[in-house]
């Protein structure tokens, strides 16, 4: 029989980070009983997506020793979240903080467009983990505040509409398509929309 | 490796003698049936003769089969051509919120076009009361379009029941049958519908054809405009390979309907009965009774849909999943959620859609397979 290598949808790293996803618990008790010093979660199952990090942290250098996760998502979820806890791994706090999805998807060899909220879920949920440890360890001012929240079950920011905006997005739909915002709520819409014009007159897109 | 072909509802492999008898009709009797010489009328033979066999299997007369491009064009010149029709007469049309999107969407254009149109609810079963469908009915209700089985959950709705009110009140009765076809009985008499969809690559012929069977006396708007073909409802010159393809394929699925219905339904009840026994926490939708023989829908709790899709495609099997993750949307199946489910739910779903090449094996390959699968993406998931 004529061997023919099978297809895959994503690229080769996601189908790594997929299959073999790197720094998971070997059983929901683990994840259970295991001593984070942060733990962040964003995403919600309405919307096919979930995901939950746990860090732990060296005091002394307030460097990532460890990070660990929970995705409930497609492949490109999965494989966000994995290739994110390798990253992270003996990366000082406010470094790790500033990783943006694009440095994701670049380390993942590309994601299709409509995926790139996948992305946006893992830094946020990583920032999560580290304002918690921050608020545990009593350095509420290293919290940084992101900007306005537009959507309150995503937890998505006026600045990750700007970032979005930034990174080529024009219409509501090419929004979404990066973030998911406002999938579940169609009331927020209106001010979705605003805030896209806002942006775009911002940074010369108009 | 073998593959486990196991989403018939999306497609089949066109069927051998299927083939055979298409491809003299690409070089050799290439005609245009349209022309006068013997070329042409060799070519108009085929179509005639294919119009004839479609025709009687369906119990239908020749001249009410009308060739289109699929099931997507077939459902928008029902629903689009009579709208506009019957404009003057009325602007209301009924159909379910378990349509496909060839007619979902299509009826969205026309509420953007100003007509009304009322989406009856399914119960939890995914089958729709005909009373549902009568109390929406107003004096300016011109099409009802429901599907004869579902795509996505195979439940089987009580098209003749509807037909029957639909006539009594003097309105245009539509049922998409793609689905349906290779299993179900789709004699349009015994249906009692005006209008009828079906295509060609969910019964083991070629893509890119299909008929919109309709009745006598049912006046359709045409979509596209021409050399006046098709009795002036659908111009383009004929295709006349998967004309001829397209009705051997309807010929023999109509051979084997009874004998494939039986034997699928025992793949279909012991895969459903295995996943059972061997997944906790899942969910089977859609009616279990009231369904066709190939399908088998259902929700993980826990896990998402192209996860589980994705690692059944790298074991060879091939599925499909209501998750919106592998939507072009980012909305999760609107049939999973019409039958009342949770979002979770919706994006949890796989279905496995069986056909005339799936054997046991198949089957076993899957009970093999699955569990062990939900079981490592349950362990990774925060909501497990």
């Amino acid at each position: 029989m004529k061997k023919t290598k099978q297809k895959w949808f994503y690229s080769e790293q996601v189908k790594e980070h997929f299959f073999n996803p790197k720094n998971i618990f070997k059983s929901q008790e683990e994840a259970k009983k295991y001593k984070a010093d942060g733990i962040g979660m964003v995403g919600n199952p309405k919307c096919g997506d979930m995901m939950k990090m746990w860090i732990k942290v060296d005091k002394k250098t307030q460097t990532i020793k460890e990070c660990r996760y929970q995705t409930f998502g497609c492949a490109s979820a999965i494989a966000t979240t994995s290739v994110l806890s390798e990253m992270v791994n003996g990366m000082k706090l406010d470094k790790a903080f500033r990783i943006s999805p694009k440095e994701i998807v670049d380390k993942l060899g590309g994601l299709p467009q409509i995926k790139f909220h996948c992305s946006v879920l893992g830094d946020k949920a990583l920032r999560a983990a580290i304002n918690d440890y921050y608020r545990k360890t009593d350095q509420i001012e290293k919290i940084v505040t992101d900007s306005p929240v537009v959507d309150e079950t995503l937890k998505i920011t006026e600045n990750d509409i700007e970032n979005a905006v930034i990174e080529g997005a024009r219409t509501l739909k090419d929004v979404q398509a990066r973030t998911k915002v406002g999938v579940n709520n169609k009331k927020i819409l209106p001010k979705i929309e605003g805030l896209i014009e806002k942006f775009k007159e911002k940074h010369g897109f108009k | 490796m073998h593959i486990s072909y196991l989403d018939n509802a999306a497609t089949t492999p066109v069927d051998e003698r299927v083939l055979k008898i298409m491809l003299p009709y690409f070089s050799d009797k290439y005609g245009n049936p349209g022309s006068m010489h013997q070329k042409g009328l060799e070519a108009k033979e085929a179509v005639d003769e294919a119009r004839k066999t479609i025709a009687k299997l369906i119990s239908a007369e020749p001249n009410e089969i009308i060739f289109v491009s699929g099931g997507t064009e077939s459902d928008n010149l029902a629903i689009i051509g009579t709208a506009m029709a019957l404009k003057e007469k009325g602007n209301h049309i009924i159909t379910t919120n378990i349509e496909h999107h060839a007619v979902f969407d299509t009826c969205e254009y026309l509420e953007e076009q100003g007509f009304k149109v009322t989406y009856v609810g399914v119960k939890e079963n995914g089958i729709i009361d005909p009373k549902d469908i009568e109390k929406t009915i107003t004096p300016k209700t011109i099409l009802i379009s429901i599907m004869h089985a579902n795509n996505e959950i195979g439940t089987i709705q009580p098209i003749a029941e509807i037909s029957k009110i639909a006539k009594s009140k003097d309105i245009i009765m539509h049922t998409d049958a793609c689905q349906s076809a290779g299993y179900l009985d789709i004699d349009v008499n015994k249906l009692g519908v005006d209008l009828m969809t079906l295509n060609g690559s969910k019964i083991y012929g070629p893509k890119g054809i299909g008929i919109l069977y309709a009745k006598k006396g049912t006046i359709l708007q045409p979509l596209i405009y021409g050399g006046g073909q098709e009795k002036g409802v659908r111009s383009g010159t004929e295709n006349v390979p998967l004309i001829v393809g397209f009705a051997k394929a309807l010929e023999i699925a109509h051979s084997v309907r009874d004998k494939e219905s039986k034997r699928l339904i025992k793949l279909r009840d012991k895969l459903v009965a295995g996943l059972k026994k061997k997944i906790s926490n899942i969910h089977i939708n859609g009616d279990l009774e009231k369904r066709l023989p190939n399908n088998v829908n259902i929700s993980f709790l826990g896990v998402e849909g192209e996860s589980m899709l994705l690692h059944l495609d790298s074991k060879g099997i091939c599925a499909s999943t209501g998750s919106a993750c592998s939507s072009h949307s980012l909305e999760p199946s609107h049939v999973i959620k019409a039958l009342g489910l949770t979002d979770e739910a919706s994006h949890g779903s796989l279905r496995f859609t069986l056909g005339r090449h799936t054997t046991e094996e198949d089957i076993e390959k899957v009970l093999k397979e699955l569990p062990k699968i939900v079981e490592s993406l349950r362990k990774i998931s925060p909501i497990a």
